[in-house]
């Protein structure tokens, strides 16, 4: 294509400026840095506890994140209403695990304790999750594009106040497994043993469900109707079937989350979904939306940079108060994603069907 | 069909934006309108009574309702500071048989949500009810900033139990806030008994702080370390994080780093939950003394914060230095509600509401058929003039910048972690339990 000189001065032009915007922003961070690695205020073992509580809330996001990315894979959809699937599995986790602390068994039991609420959760999140699909989501899929996302902006609403109405605006308290008390000690540094499990877990979610996108037969469909619905149908792939199941699979991702935020935080509430969900969006576009190893990778490289950034480089740059400008730093990593690599971390770049 | 789209869409943009914009005004002038209609057929309708106040006056006719509003926190974590005030009033209620001059009294309630935001929302709302005539709340400070400038300018009133951030009440406040008295106390003396106690009784030198943005800890927690500093302490850390944080593990190591002893978070309950729930597990912070303030003075603070509340402290006002009957309040609250206060401020609310009703015994005109008239100035000037009213919370005078408490701090140390056992007023097994002073 032949282009005017007048144009190409202004690709140059574009393209001088966003380099120097690279440029600028690499070196701040950098300046930052070093100043707060020389100032020395840090221990070793304050750094290794910073990454590590990185890891564990990252990998929060990235089990959250696998929805938003599982459905927008398959569907083209934003479901904003994710947050609160992740909510719904906290609630119901809290309630089943209330009953089984009063009842001695978490003390006795401390794994079952754990799994016990963790399926329960994955059951009642993937449930509702399927509910909003067939009355949110379904008869609006053939709809432009936004309706289906202020639909789901309102099952979002509709699942926080439904469940504000039924249990109150107050906080519960989940019960705490006692056996996760304490420290392991790993290479000789001492880390919360919930952390761990919380990470572990998280891992062993994400590898089954990774497993079960490659290996089954349903997670072939689900590449199938997500290359092409419509060819997906003609070789017999009950589309509407394995939609419903990537709202259910990914739900249950959420809901596992919610047990494992309740057990970091112990706090459940009608709102602890919101300010998670948006991260966790946040995550998915970081690592590339649609993609299921994008997901992860998003997830834990928001939480890392969400733990650490304050104290690495916004201390270093003598800013007062670093910890309040966290959601600056999620949130200017998904502007600088979005400008420099709008494709993510991991993502492939969308044809112009896809996107 | 997609321009289309994007030209309906732009459209619904421009129309709520226009809509928002129109939204502040518009709020006020009913206010104003329906003012002038509504003093003008009293003028001649009613020879007996002519309304001259300077900003109108709240006519009320014979089997019509006295209207007052409560405005405060009524959802979210920290729903139980609002609730708890919401019954001192209705107590108040109560107390004079539900009603004023042979009109029942109707109290309508709105929820500001403990942000300037909803505060806002709320105060908007009840500025353009002209039926109203005077109002309790709001919780928290940021409603109060966010609120009060409609509630002054519709000539309504408003008392806040449990505000405590100390420039609401400064001499140099503002005109918007004439409108606006309290009965709490002001965190100049709060702050300033935190700091005693961790340097006189804990003997602590070394204290850090964190606060949440809200108007009310910002406040709280610069008094503490002005006033520690002057004692002769060392303030090692100010930290500040989101009010919808969770993870509060960075933030603490970063305090660890600075080798507190004492570290004071005047929060709010979700993340004074989430920081006491975290901070054992912090290397470093496993034997700091940790302390709150009277927005976290609520039995869900246990509930957040889970064992770790345990031997934590808290300031609050000196339920035992009330000069009032509160020990009779507390059987009045224990008949009506049954359990125990959920938060800190009842009887200020109580005295509020009584304060506010004093008032209108002494402003309102009755007329032979039964209509009250209530001039709204006269009624703000008859609050402010406030003087030697016996409270429940003590003896309480309301200064010309809108103060009328009585400020006694106690710090008390809570002893059992289980939120059911929550009873600060219990004479036998307090917990939280008094320590100091």
């Amino acid at each position: 294509m032949r282009t005017s000189l007048s144009e190409r001065f202004l690709d140059l032009a574009v393209s001088v400026f966003m380099w120097g915007f690279r440029i600028l922003i690499v070196s701040v961070i950098l300046f930052g840095t070093i100043s707060t690695i020389l100032a020395g205020k840090y221990t070793s073992e304050q750094w290794i506890d910073f990454v590590v509580q990185g890891i564990s809330q990252g990998s929060l996001y990235a089990l959250i994140a696998l929805g938003y990315t599982m459905v927008y894979g398959i569907l083209r959809m934003i479901n904003f209403a994710h947050g609160d699937i992740f909510m719904t599995g906290a609630f119901g986790a809290y309630f089943i695990a209330t009953w089984l602390n009063n009842i001695g068994f978490i003390d006795g039991n401390p794994l079952l304790g754990l799994l016990i609420p963790i399926l329960f959760a994955m059951l009642v999140s993937s449930s509702i999750a399927m509910l909003v699909e067939r009355i949110a989501y379904r008869p609006l899929r053939g709809a432009p594009r936004l309706v289906p996302l202020i639909s789901a902006i309102g099952a979002s609403f509709f699942l926080e106040y439904a469940f504000r109405g039924f249990f109150g605006p107050g906080v519960y308290a989940y019960p705490p497994i006692k056996a996760l008390d304490g420290d392991w000690v790993i290479l000789g540094v001492g880390i919360q043993k919930v952390q761990i499990v919380v990470a572990v877990a998280a891992a062993a979610m994400m590898a089954i469900l990774y497993s079960i996108v490659m290996f089954t037969k349903t997670g072939k469909a689900m590449r199938a109707v997500s290359e092409n619905k419509d060819t997906a149908a003609l070789m017999g792939i009950d589309v509407n079937r394995i939609i419903v199941s990537t709202f259910a699979i990914g739900a249950a991702m959420a809901g596992a989350a919610g047990v494992l935020n309740s057990l970091m935080f112990r706090q459940v509430n009608f709102f602890i979904g919101f300010v998670p969900g948006i991260k966790a969006f946040t995550a998915a576009v970081l690592g590339g939306i649609g993609n299921i190893p994008g997901a992860m990778v998003g997830g834990l490289v928001l939480g890392i940079f969400e733990s650490v950034g304050p104290s690495l480089f916004l201390e270093g740059l003598g800013i007062p108060r670093p910890y309040q400008l966290k959601d600056a730093i999620a949130y200017t990593m998904l502007v600088m994603i979005l400008l420099f690599r709008p494709s993510g971390i991991l993502g492939e770049r969308l044809s112009g069907k896809k996107a | 069909m997609n321009k289309r789209l994007l030209a309906l869409l732009s459209l619904l943009v421009i129309a709520s934006m226009a809509l928002a914009a129109c939204g502040a005004p518009a709020a006020e002038e009913p206010a104003a309108t329906e003012a002038m209609t509504e003093a003008a057929p009293a003028a001649t309708e009613a020879a007996a009574f002519e309304c001259t106040d300077e900003f109108r006056c709240v006519e009320i006719a014979p089997g019509e309702p006295i209207h007052i509003a409560y405005w405060g926190v009524l959802s979210g974590a920290d729903s139980s500071l609002g609730e708890d005030s919401k019954r001192g009033v209705e107590i108040a209620i109560d107390d004079i048989g539900g009603q004023l001059f042979g009109h029942d009294i109707l109290l309508t309630t709105e929820d500001g949500g403990c942000t300037p935001e909803g505060g806002a929302t709320a105060a908007a709302k009840l500025a353009s009810d002209t039926s109203l005539v005077g109002l309790i709340g709001s919780s928290c400070s940021d409603e109060t900033v966010g609120g009060i400038a409609a509630i002054t300018n519709a000539g309504l009133t408003t008392i806040s139990p449990s505000n405590t951030r100390p420039v609401l009440t400064d001499s140099a406040r503002g005109p918007d806030y004439d409108g606006y008295l309290r009965t709490a106390h002001s965190d100049a003396f709060q702050g300033k008994a935190v700091a005693e106690f961790a340097y006189n009784f804990l003997k602590v030198t070394k204290a850090a702080t964190i606060h949440d943005g809200s108007a009310y800890a910002q406040a709280l927690q610069q008094v503490f370390a002005d006033e520690f500093v002057k004692l002769g302490g060392t303030i090692v850390a100010q930290e500040a994080v989101a009010k919808d944080a969770t993870d509060m593990k960075p933030v603490l190591t970063t305090i660890a780093a600075a080798g507190p002893e004492f570290l004071y978070y005047p929060v709010f309950v979700a993340v004074g939950g989430y920081v006491t729930a975290q901070v054992r597990d912090v290397a470093g912070l496993e034997n700091v003394y940790i302390a709150g303030s009277d927005g976290i003075f609520t039995a869900d603070l246990l509930k957040g914060g889970g064992p770790n509340t345990e031997s934590m402290y808290l300031s609050s006002p000196d339920f035992s230095a009330f000069t009032g009957d509160y020990a009779g309040f507390i059987e009045k609250h224990t008949a009506k509600y049954g359990g125990s206060t959920l938060s800190t401020f009842h009887a200020h609310a109580y005295d509020a509401a009584n304060i506010l009703f004093a008032a209108l015994e002494q402003v309102a005109v009755v007329d032979a058929d039964g209509t009250v008239h209530v001039p709204l100035k006269a009624l703000r000037d008859a609050i402010y003039a406030t003087k030697d009213f016996q409270g429940v919370t003590g003896n309480l005078s309301c200064s010309a910048s809108g103060d009328c408490g009585a400020p006694v701090i106690a710090v008390y140390e809570i002893v059992n972690s289980d939120p059911a056992s929550w009873n600060p007023a219990s004479a036998d097994a307090p917990n939280p339990k008094k320590i100091w002073p």
